[in-house]
Order: C-alpha cells, then structure tokens, then sequence
C-alpha cells in the first residue's frame, strides 16, 4: 500500500504542489489527473525521488527513504513521460535492466525467471521483433513501449505511469490500456497512472484524485469525481457538452 | 571496408583479453625497439627473456642498457597512462550520457595540473610522502575540480541532456589553466620543467612511476568494471536508472572518486595529455556498442595502444627531438572533437 501524506514541493518561491494527500490499496488503479500545470508529473517526480519535497511517502506504513534503492525499485517502478536516449544499446539490453532490481550481487540465482520475464514483456510490448535494434533508431512510440517493456520485466508491485500512452497511436493507446488493465487484474497489483484523457480516465481507472495549480480538489472513487459539478470548474469550461459533442459524432 | 555491419563484440572474456594482451605485447615491445637507437626485435625480446629468466644479459649488453633502465620505464608508463585515461573518459561518458566527457573537456585536467604545479612549484612536502605531494595534490585537485563541475552543470540544467557540462568544463579549464600559468611566471628555476610538463612528456619516468600507475589502475579498473552494469544504466538516463533501483549517489561518488585518482595520478607523472579519453572509448564503441561491460575493458586497452602510437610519433617524427606527446594527442583529440559533435548533434 502506498500513501501519500501532505506532499509539498517548491522551486524556489514558487509552490508546485501543495499539501497533497491520497493512497492506494493493492487491485486498485489511481488515476491523476487535472489541467496543465496542476503538478500531476511533479507528484510522480517526486515519488520516484528524483526532485526533492516535504511531507511523507509512506509503503507498506514505512517511509520511503528508508528502503535501499534495490528494494524500492523492486516493489514500486515508474514509467517517465520522456525518454532522452544518448547511446545505441538495443531493445533487449534496455529491457533487460528491468531486472536489475531482482538480481542480488554477481551470482544471482533465479536467472530463468528473469529471462521469462523479460521475454514475455518484450511479446506483450510487441517490441519482440525489435529486440537486436538500437534505441537510437526507434520512433517516439517504440521507445515508449520499450521503456513499458523494461517496466513490465521489472515486475513491481505497484506501477507508476507518466502519460503512459504518450507518443502512442490509437492502436497502441488502446493495446497499453488493456494491458495494463489485465497486469492489475490478474495479479491484483497496484496502479497508478498520469492522464490527460478524462475518458480514459473514467473507463480505467477506479479511484483519482483531481488536483488544480498543485491543491487537491477532490479525491475518491473514480465516479464520484468525474461529476460535472467537480470538473467543469476545475477545467473552467463544460468539460461534459465538448465530450458529447466530440465523441456524439461517432454514434450512427 | 566493404561490409561495416558487423556483429559487435557481446562480451569480454578470457579469448578476448588474450587477444587484445597479444597485441598489446607486440606494440610494447615494436616500441621498446623503436627510437634514436634501432634495436632489433630479436634482441628485444632476448632481453625481455633474460631479465624475466634471471639469465644475464651479456650477450645483448647494449640493447639492455637501452631498453631496461630507459625505454621499457617509459613504454609502461605510457600504456598505462593511455589505459587510465581512456578508462576514466569512458566512465565519465556513461555516466554523464555524453560522448565529449572526457579529462579534458571537462577540464579535469587542468586543475589536476594546478595541483601539481603548486605543489612543485612551492616545493609542498607532505610528512612522510617525500615524494607523493605531488601526485596527492593532482588526485585532490581533480576530485575538487570535478566536483565543483557536476554540482555547478547539476544546479544549472539537471538532466544534463545539453552540453552545459562541457561549457562548464572549458571556463573552469580556462580559468584553472591561467592559474597555473600565474604560478609558473613566479617560478623562478623550475620555470622549464613545469612548463615542459604541463604539455605533457614521459620522458624520464622510471618504474617506480609504473608501478604507481599500474597498481592504481588496477584498483579503480577493478572497482568501475564491478559497476558496469549501473553504467550502463545511467548511460541510457539517470532517471531510468534510479528507477530501475540503481543507488545513484553511490555510483556517482564511487566514479568520482576513481576517476581522480587515475586522472590525478596520470597528470601528476605525465602532465596534461589531453583527449585520449575522448577519441579512444569513442573509436572502439562502434566495435564494441556501448555495453560498458566490453566497452571498459577495450578502452583501456585501445588507450593504451592509442597512447603507446602517439609517444611512437612524438619521439620519433622529428628525431633526434622530441615533441610533448600531448602535442600529437591533442591534434587526434581536436578533429575527433568536431567529428563526434557534428554527428551528435546531426542524429539529434
């Protein structure tokens, strides 16, 4: 279980996030959400430690910086927006990393249950027939796969994803979407997932938290707070009428 | 160059040591024959059997007053240098995700240099190291320097994914440099050496020198290729590799510990060469990809026969002078500067 308890970050005078709170229980799928600049991306940022803040992350009721970096990353595992990729390892090597967190010292034992692993996220990913290529050479949307791959090889209990479908196509926002969800329910594991798309939201997730220039607004199960009592404020626009109107063209 | 699409090297194991340490045999010993005084290659490696044997060397008694008290001195210094340069440029690219990381650009060296000038320049004695203050001040010099470099590149651009780093690098080589510069005008007598020095010369190191390198060399070799895997990591993001459960601090402190020492005790006993640890890990990764598993390991050897060729020409090119080996290096280091930065920024 993760639980974020009155998370602040400032840059300088500037409050990024201010006193946000939530938590997940395993089986569950949070989603973030909220305009641009609300502070979604930093929150995850700061999850994954890598910009500093206030307030307490707490897993399984211990703090965060507690945990050796090995032991973190083998129960919580993040998934960045962008990838800034410098040199050519292949497909297979990035993913193979996934397992770093699994494998303890130089004579790591249980070298079969990584392979499968990393196997199996490489055909979820459908970056199999990649594997021997360069990363430099790969598309926006194959280099997201590929990190969602290394993600899947290191097999966290909880999963944290930045705009996952980000760079991704329809074909593939819908292949993520679905895979994730059946990763949650058939392991029972955690989600927590960054997204712009209010429908997505709704169809997957089943808990969010809607935050607003770095304030929690509202926070719940996820019918409870796609209302439009809730959104259209935070939005300051009716979210509901553009949704018809866009998504109504397709109904015949 | 018929077909360049070729398999790289996967892994580095015992054939393949052997093969680069054969070769790295025969240039050693191409450049102990080599020089003012053409020994043949027979006798050199007579003289080579003799000394390990413990047989005397009457029958090659010229050739081994040569090589053994002043040309082999020299060569192992060499290959070692070049080893623990290129070493070091090839971890400070990983973990920096930046091709153009090396001694040099990042201005490692010249406060490397700074420390070793003050010290002979003042003539600094540390107790007990009558002969060390030196090389403890270029090893301090260089963990400073290249602290002050990543904190400053950090504060300023966090992901380091522009060059900010080697601008950084440049001003405070700049700056380190004019320093050395000041000290060296006031340094009266010594004026020539120093000088000669900070462009870079072996001439005149003996085995004390390379035992000091080799040992060096194999302690920090044997603690950064323990963590190749977690540069390998950081070479495709630091992000990624925190992610992934990989303890950055401590990597980044454990290279920037290592990496002063072998750049500290390189420049302390043969000045500023400049560049090795730029061309050399970038020449053998299109061989190797950029898995630091094999590209560490033939780094240090493509160093050492990249080092070894350059003082080749220096002694050699204007004999009986001799030019500073940082002179040669130097001019390889600068076209492939531009090289690697044109095609770096034409993939981006």
């Amino acid at each position: 279980m993760l639980e974020i308890k009155n998370l602040s970050v400032n840059y300088g005078s500037k409050t990024i996030l201010d006193q946000i709170s939530f938590r997940v229980n395993p089986g569950e799928w949070l989603m973030i959400m909220g305009p641009n600049g609300s502070g979604k991306s930093t929150t995850v940022n700061a999850i994954s430690g890598g910009i500093s803040y206030d307030g307490e992350i707490l897993l399984d009721g211990k703090n965060v910086k507690q945990y050796k970096r090995k032991d973190l990353a083998a129960k919580i595992g993040i998934l960045l927006q962008n990838h800034y990729v410098g040199y050519g390892f292949t497909v297979e090597e990035v993913v193979g990393l996934g397992r770093y967190a699994h494998k303890q010292g130089l004579f790591s034992s249980g070298k079969d249950e990584s392979e499968e692993l990393v196997e199996r996220a490489l055909a979820l990913t459908g970056m199999d027939a990649y594997r021997k290529q360069s990363i430099l050479t790969l598309s926006g949307g194959e280099l997201q796969r590929t990190f969602l791959a290394q993600l899947l090889a290191q097999d966290p209990e909880i999963m944290i994803l930045d705009e996952p479908t980000n760079h991704l196509d329809l074909v593939y926002q819908k292949q993520v979407f679905e895979l994730i969800e059946k990763w949650r329910e058939t392991t029972g594991r955690t989600v927590i997932s960054v997204v712009h798309d209010l429908s997505l939201a709704r169809a997957y997730g089943t808990h969010g938290v809607l935050l607003q220039k770095g304030k929690t607004v509202a926070y719940g199960a996820i019918e409870e707070i796609i209302t439009p009592e809730i959104i259209n404020p935070v939005y300051a626009m009716d979210v509901y009428q553009w949704m018809r109107d866009l998504y109504g063209q397709w109904s015949e | 160059m018929k077909d360049r699409k070729k398999e790289p090297l996967r892994k580095f194991g015992i054939r393949e040591f052997l093969c680069f340490s054969i070769i790295l045999f025969i240039i050693v010993t191409l450049c102990t024959c080599i020089g003012s005084v053409m020994i043949p290659f027979r006798d050199t490696l007579q003289v080579f059997g003799n000394a390990i044997t413990g047989k005397s060397q009457e029958t090659v008694k010229l050739a081994s007053s040569i090589i053994l008290p002043i040309r082999l001195p020299r060569v192992l210094c060499v290959m070692f240098v070049g080893a623990a340069l290129s070493l070091s440029g090839a971890v400070m690219q990983g973990l920096l995700k930046n091709p153009l990381a090396d001694g040099s650009t990042l201005g490692i060296s010249s406060g490397a240099s700074l420390g070793a000038v003050i010290a002979m320049a003042f003539g600094l004695v540390i107790p007990g190291l009558p002969f060390g203050s030196t090389t403890i001040m270029a090893i301090l010099f260089s963990f400073f320097s290249l602290l002050l470099i990543l904190s400053l590149a950090y504060k300023l651009d966090a992901s380091l994914s522009t060059n900010t780093i080697l601008l950084i690098g440049v001003i405070f080589s700049m700056f380190a440099s004019s320093f050395s510069s000041l000290i060296i005008t006031f340094a009266g007598e010594k004026l020539k050496t120093i000088t000669f020095w900070t462009m870079g010369s072996l001439q005149g190191t003996n085995y004390r020198d390379a035992a000091l390198l080799g040992i060096t060399l194999l302690i920090c070799g044997g603690l950064l290729f323990g963590i190749a895997q977690e540069l390998n990591a950081f070479a495709i993001g630091e992000d990624n590799a925190r992610n992934i459960g990989v303890d950055v601090k401590r990597v980044k402190l454990l290279v920037l510990i290592t990496v002063s020492v072998l750049i500290g005790v390189s420049v302390s006993i043969s000045g500023c060469i400049g560049f090795v640890g730029l061309v050399t890990p970038h020449m053998f990764r299109r061989f190797t990809g950029p898995n630091h598993k094999v590209l560490l390991p033939v780094s240090m050897f493509g160093g050492a026969y990249f080092l070894l060729a350059a003082d080749l020409i220096s002694r050699t090119i204007a004999s009986p002078r001799e030019l500073p080996i940082g002179v040669v290096t130097s001019l390889a280091g600068a076209v492939s500067f531009i090289y690697i930065f044109y095609h770096t920024r034409k993939g981006q």
